[in-house]
């Protein structure tokens, strides 16, 4: 573990670190979010700040963001300076800007009014634009941008916002940057050109804090690497330590022996088919799709964002208008035209994006958990049978480990592991027969992956039929028995069935990308 | 340094134990602290002094109490109501002009010899069938709820004065005056009906799957169609159930009067009833609150009508601190969702 990154890399070695955090606690009602946990980090760096969900990185930047308070008995110096980092405001006249996934930009406002919010130049109460404009295109140029000073935000990809956030922390002068996932939801072209940014802050000497989930970012960006575990601090290692075996074990405490579980074997057995679709469209992003889905049997599809998996997937589940198709289910004709004669025919898919379309938030664990099944469980006119939910809802957290101290706290306050294992839970409650699960670990830690993981194999040793949309490849190659590849709306080829080529990363890019054609292959 | 810390801590610590509590007893100490203000402030008008003016006080006889539930009871039934459409994220606007025409139909029938007393659910099922008019247009036609109850706002109104040919009826033999009148073991029986509508409406809310189904909608509209929830369903009820009750006010207004006017009954009255489920804590985008809440809120709003009347206020002046008692309970509104949404 070293202390400070090597001094030959970045001519730094006589100046103080940036920023040191010592003896950070913090307590929530009942929860230990924080223990004692130090952070340093020196100018030119880019200090990669890693853990499992709710390991605690998010409260630790809350407070170096000034959104929360630290317990008292911690200290924080900012250029060897001790700080009191009493608000937002207060972090940013720090130097510390901070970068939320979920940007904090005003579309409706144009580049430059987003760069200076808050802050506006005004002369006798007029924002003058023209003054406005003058500061920030310089600043733009530095940051080599393809837009100007007026353009409406809305108009900007998801890359470029990111672009006008990094402009903003330049303009207030900021000496440290946190960028909270920055890659989510970028491209890899995007997420090249941000990587190009991000060299060149450092080169300017800015630290930056860079949480990530992604290994091969944090190989490819981080000088340091410090991880938290359960509110505590683990470690940090400087970039010659770094291995994946060394990091997963410091985030999970384990090693990951059999990351990828799959015990179960479609191919020994190959049960009846249990899910047959026949030319699903809707007219425009997906083209008549068929896939036969057998019991017991893990279907992955795979392809780029854009080719219509998602959509071919809500289809299926009657969540949007088919133009045409037809869906059987145990050789009965079902074709749900909504969610509802989906689910009641035993047909369940698991959302994307869980915040949004999955979970809510304000309502407890308990009450997401039962969701599916109240009306099945009520008893006489609709009346809540409460005793069965509490007993199906200990039940669940119980059997897929979900972490939380009673099942009556708010989804919205869980981490994102523990709120996937809660929506999982209660597709799970309906004892569906076909589970689509689209995206099911995106989001989640490391440890909560390997148990979606274990979970989704015991699950087609069951007899259940499980299909994995997922756009990471080695997930795919890990869990499923055959994947089909989706191109432009359409299902390009077929790997890891009878008489198909394998398994691969390189087989499934090929199809996925047009290279080879995949009913031929 | 340290201290500073220090006290930062506890000040967080507090701060935080103080919305816990806040949040737990809504806002009640409001409505208890502003019934301790009156009965000072009435007797201090009384009597000239502050010495005797807890003594004095007017308002917490049981007759003024008695006064202060009946006035609180319309606007507790409308805003009952209210509750629901707003736990789903929407706004009933036009439940005012509902009442009075669900009013009209109630003392209109009300002439029916012998048959009389159908006014009753006569106006109900008026009020019902006007909410599910609300509601079909919010749920099948994708409208904005607050376009579709501004429309029926009007159109509603207009409605009520063509019922009664635009004057006022009148029935002295009203035969179901008693509930705007009477009392049942000494409790008026406006405010029998109140508490009973509230009481049905929370084990709906909080006991039925319905009631869950309410909160999930307004918490995440998708979400909830994507988890097999019939939106339309419970968009229909809640709408109906709120012109219902508005319905069930109508008649409580026509037993009160012996009459009823389509142009001025229940002019505004929508606004009470939402002011009422905001100061009692339900967001107004949806998916948090409780019904106990509303009752709270309803009540504040009688005890500051009644209150001011005995301090003498003027009726001008009424007007204008309502007026900021609503900014500042959606002020407080702010607050509390802020305090509640960690991470």
């Amino acid at each position: 573990m070293t202390d400070r990154p090597a001094a030959t890399v970045h001519d730094m070695s006589d100046r103080a670190p940036v920023l040191e955090m010592r003896r950070i606690s913090k307590t929530f009602p009942g929860v230990k979010a924080l223990a004692d946990v130090q952070l340093t980090v020196w100018p030119g760096e880019v200090h990669a700040l890693m853990g499992e969900n709710g390991a605690g990185k998010s409260t630790l930047m809350k407070i170096l963001s000034g959104a929360y308070q630290a317990d008292a008995g911690g200290e924080i110096r900012i250029g060897g300076q001790a700080a009191v980092i009493a608000g937002p405001q207060a972090a940013r006249e720090l130097g510390v800007s901070i970068i939320y996934q979920e940007l904090a930009l005003a579309p409706n406002l144009t580049v430059a009014e987003n760069m200076l919010l808050g802050r506006e130049t005004a002369k006798a109460g007029f924002v003058d634009r023209r003054a406005m404009a003058r500061e920030c295109a310089p600043i733009l140029q530095r940051l080599g941008v393809r837009f100007g000073t007026r353009t409406p935000v809305a108009s900007l990809s998801m890359a470029e916002r990111q672009q006008v956030e990094i402009a903003r922390a330049l303009h207030a002068k900021s000496r440290i940057l946190v960028m909270d996932e920055p890659t989510t939801s970028l491209s890899s072209r995007e997420t090249e050109a941000l990587f190009a940014l991000v060299r060149q802050l450092r080169a300017d000497g800015m630290a930056i804090i860079y949480i990530s989930h992604r290994m091969a970012e944090v190989y490819e960006l981080a000088d340091r690497v410090s991880v938290l575990r359960d509110g505590s601090y683990v470690g940090t290692l400087g970039r010659q330590d770094l291995s994946a075996d060394a990091l997963v074990r410091m985030m999970v405490g384990r090693d990951l022996s059999s990351f990828y579980k799959k015990d179960h074997d479609a191919h020994q057995s190959r049960g009846p088919v249990i899910l047959s679709v026949r030319d699903v469209a809707d007219g425009s992003r997906v083209k008549a799709c068929s896939l036969d889905l057998h019991e017991g049997e893990v279907l992955g599809i795979a392809g780029l964002v854009g080719a219509g998996r998602t959509e071919l997937a809500r289809l299926i589940y009657g969540a949007d208008r088919r133009a045409s198709g037809t869906v059987t289910l145990d050789g009965r004709a079902i074709t749900p035209r909504t969610p509802e004669e989906a689910i009641a025919a035993g047909l369940v898919y698991l959302t994307e994006d869980r915040k949004h379309l999955g979970l809510f938030l304000d309502m407890t664990v308990r009450e997401n958990i039962n969701l599916g099944v109240i009306a099945r469980d009520s008893r006489l006119a609709g009346v809540l049978n409460l005793a069965l939910g509490r007993s199906r809802s200990t039940g669940a957290v119980k059997a897929l480990g979900i972490r939380v101290p009673t099942d009556a706290v708010t989804v919205g306050a869980l981490s994102g592991g523990n709120q996937q294992k809660v929506l999982l839970s209660r597709l799970l409650e309906t004892k569906p027969r076909v589970l689509i699960l689209d995206e099911p670990t995106r989001g989640v830690d490391i440890g909560a992956k390997s148990e979606i993981y274990r979970l989704i194999d015991d699950l087609a040793r069951k007899g259940v039929g499980v299909i994995v949309i997922s756009s990471e490849l080695p997930e795919v190659v890990g869990i499923c028995d055959r994947v089909l590849v989706m191109r432009e709306g359409v299902i390009a080829g077929e790997v890891g069935g009878p008489g198909r080529p394998p398994i691969t990363q390189e087989n499934i890019g090929a199809i996925a990308t047009g290279a080879i054609s995949g009913l031929a292959a | 340094m340290t201290a500073s810390v220090d006290i930062a801590g506890q000040e967080a610590r507090n701060r935080m134990a103080l919305r816990a509590a806040l949040q737990a007893m809504g806002m009640l100490p409001i409505l208890i602290l502003l019934a301790i203000l009156f009965q000072i402030l009435s007797g201090y008008v009384q009597s000239g002094s502050f010495a005797n003016a807890w003594a004095e006080g007017r308002f917490m006889s049981w007759q003024n109490l008695s006064i202060v539930a009946q006035q609180a009871s319309i606007n507790t039934v409308l805003a009952a109501g209210m509750t629901f459409v707003i736990l789903t994220g929407g706004i009933d606007l036009s439940v005012g002009s509902i009442l009075a025409a669900s009013a009209m139909v109630a003392v209109i029938a009300s002439k029916i010899p012998e048959w009389g007393i159908i006014g009753v659910p006569l106006a109900i099922l008026m009020g019902l069938a006007l909410g599910l008019l609300n509601g079909a247009l919010i749920a099948f036609f994708n409208l904005p709820p607050f376009i579709v109850t501004l429309g029926s706002l009007t159109a509603v109104r207009g409605f009520a004065r063509l019922l009664g040919e635009d004057k006022t009826v009148f029935n002295p033999q009203l035969p179901f005056a008693f509930i705007g009148n009477g009392n049942l073991f000494g409790v008026p029986w406006l405010v029998i009906i109140a508490f009973a509508v509230v009481v049905v409406s929370w084990f709906i809310l909080r006991r039925t799957v319905l009631g869950v189904r309410i909160y999930a909608v307004g918490g995440n509209p998708d979400a909830a169609r994507l988890s097999g929830i019939k939106v339309w369903v419970v968009l229909l009820f809640v709408y109906g159930v709120s012109g219902a009750l508005a319905g069930l006010g109508g008649a409580m207004s026509a037993a009160r009067l012996y009459a009823a006017n389509g142009l001025q009954l229940g002019q505004s009255y929508e606004l009470d009833a939402i002011a009422a489920v905001i100061l009692g804590g339900t967001s107004f985008v949806g998916g948090i609150g409780s019904i106990w809440g509303t009752l709270i809120g309803a009540l504040i709003i009688a005890v500051l009508s009644n209150g001011l009347i005995l301090t003498g206020v003027s009726d001008i002046w009424q007007f204008i601190i309502k007026g900021f008692v609503i900014i500042g309970a959606v002020a407080l509104d702010r607050y509390r969702l802020k305090g509640s949404a960690r991470t």
